[in-house]
């Protein structure tokens, strides 16, 4: 199954970044393979909208969960349509290795 | 001029089924259109009809105001009338909606997450696997406390022996009873003489 989790940087070691729509980086984690991969997010630096622009490029990765610090008004009708669950992490020192431990618990 | 655009109505149970249809020799002979019933006149009409919740209460929980729901309920109403009475099929369909879901709470990783299957019961917490997870208060339940606090600031007051309670919205006060003199109660302050003190209080 694939998680996506936004990050403030593009390594493993960066900590959770607490928006979802205006993150620098989504992380797509496999927790069957382990595989890790990470995406810049184009719609960081959009008007308006950056949320719906942000799920497109999460959602084309077939995720089914996606951990962030907070979902935006536009964002949690689109996910519940999408039955993508969300998981608001409130603490922003977790880092995203921190994250994919505990996903794999 | 193109209309205001509609604010988006929160279903939380969507229908199960997806309409109905007429029986009877009638039925069969002709085939009429069917009545297409939106998911927030089914919602509107579920949570007054149902779960038998006042039109201030169902607004709240809906997310739009009560003259709303007020129009949402009686356009849900004439369709079923008009379903009915010319054996027409009705369909629940479209509308402007979303799908509110539950939330929970994790005690152990301190997290937040919703359930987007609603038929599977939540056991685990998604991030640390946890089994310590608790139903978060959703924002329609906070919502309808703020609004049960307004409520209490009226009282309904019995005329013979002076028994308060307070008084809520879409509840006459004509319609309660006393518990010790069987007495029909009153408002304490009538709505319109408050309004009034009001508008003279802004005079001077």
């Amino acid at each position: 199954m694939k998680v996506a989790i936004t990050s403030t940087g593009n390594s493993h070691k960066s900590l959770i970044d607490p928006r979802f729509g205006r993150c620098a980086y989504f992380v797509i984690y496999d927790t069957e393979t382990k595989v890790i991969a990470f995406i810049p997010n184009k719609a960081r630096d959009a008007e308006e909208g950056a949320g719906p622009q942000a799920l497109q490029q999460v959602a084309s990765h077939e995720v089914k969960k996606i951990v962030s610090g907070e979902f935006g008004m536009k964002i949690k009708p689109l996910l519940d349509s999408l039955k993508i669950q969300m998981i608001v992490v409130k603490d922003p020192d977790k880092r995203i290795m921190d994250i994919m431990e505990m996903l794999d618990h | 001029m193109s209309p205001r655009s509609k604010r988006l109505r929160k279903v939380i149970n969507p229908p199960l089924i997806k309409g109905f249809k007429p029986y009877g020799p009638e039925a069969v002979k002709e085939k009429k259109e069917a009545v297409n019933l939106h998911f927030e006149e089914y919602e509107a009409l579920r949570l007054c009809d149902y779960d038998k919740y006042n039109h201030h209460e169902a607004s709240g929980i809906m997310g739009v105001s009560r003259p709303t729901f007020t129009r949402i309920y009686s356009s849900a109403r004439q369709k079923i009338a008009l379903a009915f009475v010319e054996g027409r099929q009705i369909a629940i369909e479209g509308g402007k909606v979303y799908f509110d879901s539950d939330w929970y709470h994790c005690t152990s990783c301190k997290c937040f997450f919703n359930n987007p299957e609603k038929d599977q019961k939540v056991e685990n917490c998604p991030l640390c696997g946890s089994n310590s997870v608790a139903e978060a208060e959703s924002e329609a339940e906070v919502s309808t406390a703020e609004m049960k606090a307004d409520e209490c600031a009226d009282f309904c007051v019995c005329p013979q022996c002076g028994y308060e309670q307070p008084h809520r919205h879409g509840k006459p006060c004509s319609h309660q009873v006393c518990p010790t003199c069987n007495e029909h109660l009153k408002r304490k302050s009538s709505p319109n003489s408050q309004q009034f003190r009001h508008r003279e209080g802004k005079k001077h």
